[in-house]
């Protein structure tokens, strides 16, 4: 997963469900077609949760990488 | 003399500042209270406005009658903070300077985040929206309701459910079940926050029919084509749209050092100390912790900055009992036909349901109607 550049990145480490998701929600909602948005949860619902709305919302879940404290979760938009 | 300065008067702000006063003598600190508005509103009367099953004038009080005589009210809206220099302007121009800051500030519903939202949906966050969407029930006669979460966080996260079931038991009593479609959506893949409660309010849901689509992220509301649109590409249609706003904190703290973007005050989830400013406190709505936006949490947290912002200023320790918020969050769930249950939480304990009763529902109308003599003044 190393190596993925990102246009974003969100740390929500230290809240809880569903923040780390809304954060992921509200970063895809405000960037542009193309980019790469990153969000580091400590939470590990976020594990399920956020590629699962990625999958509903039609866009590209690149993966998953292990943190300090957590996992970043990568997006990129593609519609 | 030291100066405290409460922003908000609203449960938080005036409770805080009944609390301050009684603690401390009259010699150590004058106590300012800056409320925009004359009232202090009681806003869980607001669910009630659009089943006419209350009255808009029951939700309010003057400010005035509620706080303690040695606070000096002003009334003005706050334009301006500077925590550096430790002073807050008003709109009209006056500046008042403090040493010691509580912001209580609360949230409000902003309908213009969303595209269309303002001519097509209604809500009852506001006076205004709640008297307007009771004209709306009262002329509806059948056709496709959709109630839903038009973004997080907003304030009391329990009332669209509420809202819900209390319009399925109204349709049902007007004899308009049969000829409605109820349809509730929410921006996550449950139709609650917290995951305990959200199963026992979907077989809820399920129970009276009620249409739920989840991971719904309202995106757009088209007032023409009387449809509205989410991130995630889903279109439902509806006659009568009744959607919770995206909320934001006070305009003068979005983008303010203290807060985020959203106005969100960057608050010690414990401590309710605002990070990096030892002389300021942050209750109520206005914070950043992730919990629930109620007033129930406003009332718990109101000991803690109390006792803590009295301790900085005589430069004493907290006394433990008010040392720290343990995240302690009650809300009621009116369910409908004459019934409620609970949600009692802190930080280290989830939620445990009750099996909605009659019981709790009158614990509920009892506690909206003393609200006024027990909770603004601290009675208990
Ligand atoms: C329909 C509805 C039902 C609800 N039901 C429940 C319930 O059953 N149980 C529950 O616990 N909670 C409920 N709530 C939530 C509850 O009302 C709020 O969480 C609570 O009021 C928050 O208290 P607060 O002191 O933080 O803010 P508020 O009570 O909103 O007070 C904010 C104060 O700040 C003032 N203010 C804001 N901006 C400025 C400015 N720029 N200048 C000067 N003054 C300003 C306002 O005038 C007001 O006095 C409900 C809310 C709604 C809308």
């Amino acid at each position: 997963m190393q190596g993925i550049t990102f246009t974003k990145e969100v740390d929500a480490r230290g809240t809880f469900c569903p923040g780390p998701l809304m954060e992921m929600i509200r970063a895809v909602k405000s960037c542009s077609l193309g980019d790469v948005v990153a969000v580091i949860s400590s939470d590990e619902g976020s594990r399920k949760d956020i590629p699962a709305w990625i999958e509903k919302a039609k866009q590209e879940f690149l993966g998953e990488e292990a943190v300090t404290g957590g996992y970043r979760l990568y997006c990129r938009k593609i519609k | 003399m030291k100066r405290i300065l409460v922003l908000g008067g609203g449960i938080g702000g005036t409770l805080v500042a009944n609390l301050i006063a009684r603690k401390l003598k009259k010699e150590e600190a004058e106590i300012t209270l800056i409320s925009a508005s004359q009232r202090h509103i009681y806003q869980p009367v607001w669910l009630y406005i659009p089943f006419s099953m209350d009255d808009i004038r029951s939700a309010s009080k003057p400010l005035k009658n509620l706080l303690n005589k040695r606070i000096k009210l002003v009334l003005g809206n706050i334009t301006q903070l500077d925590a550096g220099i430790q002073k807050v302007t008003l709109e009209d121009g006056q500046q008042i300077d403090y040493d010691f800051l509580v912001v209580a500030t609360g949230s409000h519903p902003s309908p213009e985040d969303v595209p269309g939202f303002k001519e097509g949906a209604h809500f009852f966050y506001t006076e205004d929206s709640a008297s307007r969407l009771r004209v709306a029930l009262e002329e509806f006669r059948g056709g496709k309701i959709v109630v839903g979460v038009g973004g997080l966080p907003h304030k009391c996260p329990v009332a669209p459910l509420e809202f819900t079931f209390l319009v399925e038991h109204f349709l049902n009593k007007r004899k308009l079940r049969d000829k409605t479609e109820l349809t509730y959506t929410y921006p996550l893949n449950r139709v609650f926050t917290i995951e305990s409660a959200a199963g026992y309010a979907q077989t809820l849901l399920e129970q009276r029919n009620v249409q739920i689509e989840t991971f719904f992220n309202l995106e757009e509301v088209d007032p023409e084509n009387k449809v509205i649109r989410s991130m995630e590409g889903t279109e439902l249609p509806y006659d009568l749209l009744v959607m919770i706003p995206p909320h934001r904190g006070a305009k003068f703290l979005q983008g303010n050092p203290i807060a985020d973007e959203q106005g969100w005050v960057k608050t010690n989830r414990n401590t309710l100390q605002v990070t990096g400013f030892d002389n300021i406190w942050a209750m109520g709505d206005t914070t950043d912790i992730p919990i629930s936006k109620a007033g129930s949490v406003t009332h718990f947290e109101a000991p803690v900055v109390a006792e803590r912002l009295v301790a900085t200023l005589r430069k004493t320790t907290p006394h433990k009992k008010h040392a720290e918020y343990g995240g302690k969050v009650l809300c009621f769930i009116e369910t409908g036909y004459g019934t409620a249950t609970k949600l009692e939480f802190d930080y280290q304990n989830p939620p445990k349901t009750p099996k909605p009763n009659r019981m709790i529902r009158l614990e509920k109308i009892l506690f909206n109607k003393a609200y006024f003599f027990l909770v603004p003044t601290g009675r208990i």
